[in-house]
């Protein structure tokens, strides 16, 4: 076997290495939310995790600078909330949970996630 | 002091100025807290005490400085969100017309066989640099776009593995132009593949408009529903008529209605009568004849007469808005079945990217020559074929289109979890009274026993039922006023559950009540069983009337049963499910009404409080189990039901209660809520065998698999045709469910 495949095998055994690790294996940071957030949609959502009150009524303000099409929507399924996001502007939702727990938004393909974590 | 805060937009702001002007006219209410106003929003936000504060105060205060508030705005401008989204639909359209038109370009110069046909400035590498440069770097900023601040958070999604396969086209090809000595030393032709890239790029974004478009019409149930509002509303003012915008409408206010026109808001009709159309609302084509103290729906049409109402109900919470509220929540819910594709979506993107590089790697290392060539181009066509979009439309595109097509057959599902078990449903429990039957009982035998008139028994038993809430009752009063009898007062009176009623009247103890409460009271109607069950056997129910502890008499009542009954059983016992009438009437009254509708199954002589244990024992028999009832009497049966579904009351008790609502009375409702599950469920089946199956055949097509067979390889850009093909199948595949048919 010639030096170049070793490189290639490997640099691709690496490379799956680093993509698992990558995404796979990131931990959440939460942010302590009392009673209104703004979740910034950018590729993602900042801040992805927010912790909320259980029985409290917490405002997440959503606001997409995003102009990818995946992301126009967003879904909080538990709280059967679907709604549509214009570019740059800000769309706010209401959620009060009765249970503890933790709870996914996603956006409405199912492709980005964040996470409500109800104490 | 309790304090309701209060957000409304105004409309005629436009100068800072106003914004003073404006707070200060608000402030000046007696029991305003504060007001302040935005001006970049032109919205007042008002704290004030609810108890000396109402929306005509805060109305006039603004309208007094001369703007106008637009209270109870309620539901959303639509027309904003709709420019909104046209205008991003607009903008990737030029992008794709502009990709692909460059990338043909560049195909017709490069591709063999037909390159030899195009002029020899577009077969030059320089010049296809110059044409693809702005496709990779303006059109695709969209990928980068999204795939620089994703990659941030440490996530990745279909924008990064088309950045990914693109950028590799594109900059292999750059370095193929610019060293082509360097390629060519390696045994490899110099031949860029500027095509690649810029065609993916045109061909994703296409079925990107494609899919944005057809998810548009996924959702026009419910914009067809935001535009049955009314726009203005004819308000009755000092004797005149003004017409005012629908926002400004409170509670309270007086309406007219001319023939042909919609009705602005919920109300209570206070003069006049009309014929309305409710189709809208409640999926009934029939108009329904309304007169004085009848309810009238906003949004519905007024066909025939004119009238005049009083608005009962305004912005969020009328009818229509809570049609749309439980509606966008139904859309908004996830199906149990969408679980799956959930976790798999979770972990596709990465897992494509592995794939990619085993693909880089053993074509490098075990593939044919050039090696390094057919390594990229394997690994591009694996990370532009990955779909992980069709998995994630796959369930909820389904679903807004199910739900949005069940409200314009009136048919309200809370949500997407009902809709998933309705279609599991073998076994229908029908609440009798008010559901099979009419719920109008009407008097239709007075037997005497002891020589008593038919108009005495009517007294006593008028009197001792009068304020009693049962139909049964009220069609006893019902009958003493048909026949102009002026009822006595009750004392002692006493409701027994599912026997009767007893209670004193002119000084004689009176009971009323069935055979059970006879027996109770040891009083003996032997000798009268055939009579009461010749009229039971003919669907009446039989009340027995004691006066003083002696039996005086019988008062059978009977209940139409309704039109729909007889075809809407037929059609559910012919998809296979068990129909089940449940009733507090004896056996034979309960036989004789099954009969008559095609039941297969009674529960007679249930008690109101006893039809959650009897769906509980259906289900304890393995039977998934749906109830159909009013969904204020059977709350408990409703909830304790795999399906409670709520018929034609529309009141807020009914919808909290039941997983879907029917808005009308029709009784075939149920059996078309039962087959719009079982067509959206379809859809959804079919949806997700699709997108796994493609996902799950075609990368390994993509990763050379078919190679060591056939030498069959795919090209990265019938990659890209594939990967648009398929979202947008998904969602097409979703739209077919409106044309799906529920009669």
């Amino acid at each position: 076997m010639t030096l170049d495949k070793i490189i290639v095998i490997v640099g691709g055994f690496l490379g799956i290495i680093f993509t698992y690790w990558f995404f796979l294996m990131k931990k959440d940071k939460g942010v302590e939310v009392s009673d209104h957030v703004n979740v910034i949609i950018d590729g993602g959502y900042s801040p992805e995790v927010i912790s909320v009150p259980q029985g409290k009524t917490t405002i997440i303000n959503f606001i997409r600078k995003d102009p990818t099409s995946c992301l126009d929507e967003v879904v909080i399924s538990d709280f059967k909330i679907r709604k549509y996001l214009p570019l740059n502007q800000k769309v706010s939702v209401e959620i009060k949970p009765d249970n503890t727990g933790e709870y996914i938004y996603s956006c409405g393909m199912n492709m980005y996630h964040g996470k409500i974590i109800v104490k | 002091m309790q304090q309701t805060k209060e957000t409304f937009s105004i409309k005629g702001m436009h100068c800072a100025s106003c914004v003073g002007i404006l707070e200060r006219s608000l402030k000046k209410i007696p029991g305003v807290e504060s007001a302040t106003i935005n001006l970049a929003t032109t919205k007042a936000t008002v704290v004030y005490d609810p108890q000396r504060v109402n929306d005509n105060h805060l109305a006039s205060a603004v309208a007094n400085v001369g703007y106008e508030a637009m209270i109870n705005e309620g539901i959303k401008s639509e027309e904003e969100q709709k420019k909104a989204k046209e205008k991003e639909l607009m903008d990737l359209g030029n992008k794709v017309a502009i990709s692909l038109f460059l990338g043909g370009l560049i195909l017709w110069g490069s591709f063999p066989g037909l390159m030899n046909t195009a002029p020899m400035i577009l077969q030059n590498p320089w010049f296809q640099l110059l044409l693809a440069t702005p496709v990779q770097l303006w059109v695709g900023l969209i990928f980068y776009r999204a795939t620089i601040p994703a990659l941030k958070h440490r996530t990745a999604n279909m924008d990064t593995l088309v950045a990914l396969g693109t950028t590799v086209a594109y900059t292999y090809s750059v370095f193929v132009t610019i060293f082509p000595k360097v390629v060519e030393k390696i045994g490899i032709a110099a031949v860029p593949y500027f095509d690649v890239g810029t065609i993916i790029i045109g061909l994703i974004l296409l079925g990107r408009y494609f899919e944005t478009r057809a998810k548009q019409r996924t959702s026009e149930a419910i914009k067809k529903l935001i535009n049955l509002q009314a726009k203005t509303a004819r308000v009755l003012r000092n004797g005149k008529e003004i017409d005012i915008p629908i926002e400004q409408v409170i509670i309270g206010n007086v309406i007219r209605v001319r023939p042909g026109e919609k009705i602005p808001v919920d109300g209570i009709v206070v003069d006049g009568e009309s014929s309305i159309d409710e189709s809208m609302i409640t999926g009934e084509s029939i108009p329904v004849d309304k007169s004085v103290n009848d309810i009238v729906i906003g949004a519905t049409i007024n066909k025939t007469g004119m009238f005049i109402f009083k608005a009962t109900k305004v912005g969020n919470e009328t009818m229509l808005a809570q049609i749309i509220k439980l509606v966008e929540e139904a859309q908004g819910s996830k199906a149990p079945i969408q679980r799956m594709a959930d976790l798999v979506s979770s972990y596709f993107v990465p897992i494509v990217i592995m794939l990619a590089i085993v693909t880089f790697v053993l074509w490098y290392v075990l593939g044919p020559t050039p090696s390094l060539l057919h390594a990229l181009l394997n690994t591009i066509a694996v990370l532009i074929i990955a779909c992980p979009c069709a998995m994630g439309l796959a369930t909820p595109t389904a679903i807004i289109v199910g739900t949005g097509k069940g409200a314009e057959h009136g048919i309200l599902i809370k949500d997407a979890e009902s809709l998933e078990i309705a279609h599991k449903i073998n076994a229908i429990v029908f609440d009798k009274t008010g559901t099979l039957t009419n719920g109008k009982p009407e008097v239709t035998d007075i037997i005497s026993i002891n020589g008593d008139s038919e108009n005495e028994l009517i007294e006593y038993a008028a009197s001792l039922e009068n304020g009693s809430e049962h139909s049964l009752a009220e069609s006893i009063v019902l009958e003493a006023e048909k026949r102009k009898i002026e009822l006595a007062n009750v004392s002692k009176f006493k409701a027994i559950a599912g026997h009767g009623v007893e209670g004193v009247v002119n000084e004689k103890r009176v009971v009323l009540g069935n055979r059970k409460l006879m027996d109770r009271e040891g009083i003996d109607t032997h000798n009268f069983r055939e009579r009461i069950e010749k009229l039971e056997s003919g669907g009446k129910t039989v009340m027995i009337l004691s006066l003083e502890g002696k039996f005086a008499g019988l008062i059978a009542v009977a209940d139409t049963v309704k039109e729909s009954a007889r075809e809407a059983i037929n059609i559910l016992n012919g998809m296979g499910i068990e129909t089940i009438m449940i009733t507090g009437d004896n056996a034979r009254t309960a036989h004789a009404i099954a009969e008559k509708t095609g039941m297969t199954r009674v529960l007679a002589e249930v008690l109101p409080e006893d039809k959650e244990r009897e769906v509980k024992k259906l289900q304890a028999e393995g039977k998934r189990v749906a109830m159909v009832g009013d969904g204020i009497n059977d709350s408990p049966a409703l909830a304790a039901a795999d399906v409670g579904i709520a018929m034609g009351t529309g009141t807020d008790v009914a919808i909290e209660a039941a997983d879907i609502t029917l808005m009308n009375k029709d009784l075939k409702s149920v059996a078309m809520a039962i087959k719009l599950s079982k067509s959206t469920m379809r859809t959804i089946k079919l949806n997700l065998f699709w997108a796994f199956g493609y996902n799950i055949i075609l990368i390994p097509i993509a990763m050379g698999a078919l190679y060591p067979f056939f030498h069959l390889l795919l090209n990265p850009i019938f990659a890209s045709v594939a990967m648009a093909v398929s979202s947008v199948s998904v969602v097409s595949n979703s739209l077919l469910l409106k044309g799906s048919k529920l009669n």
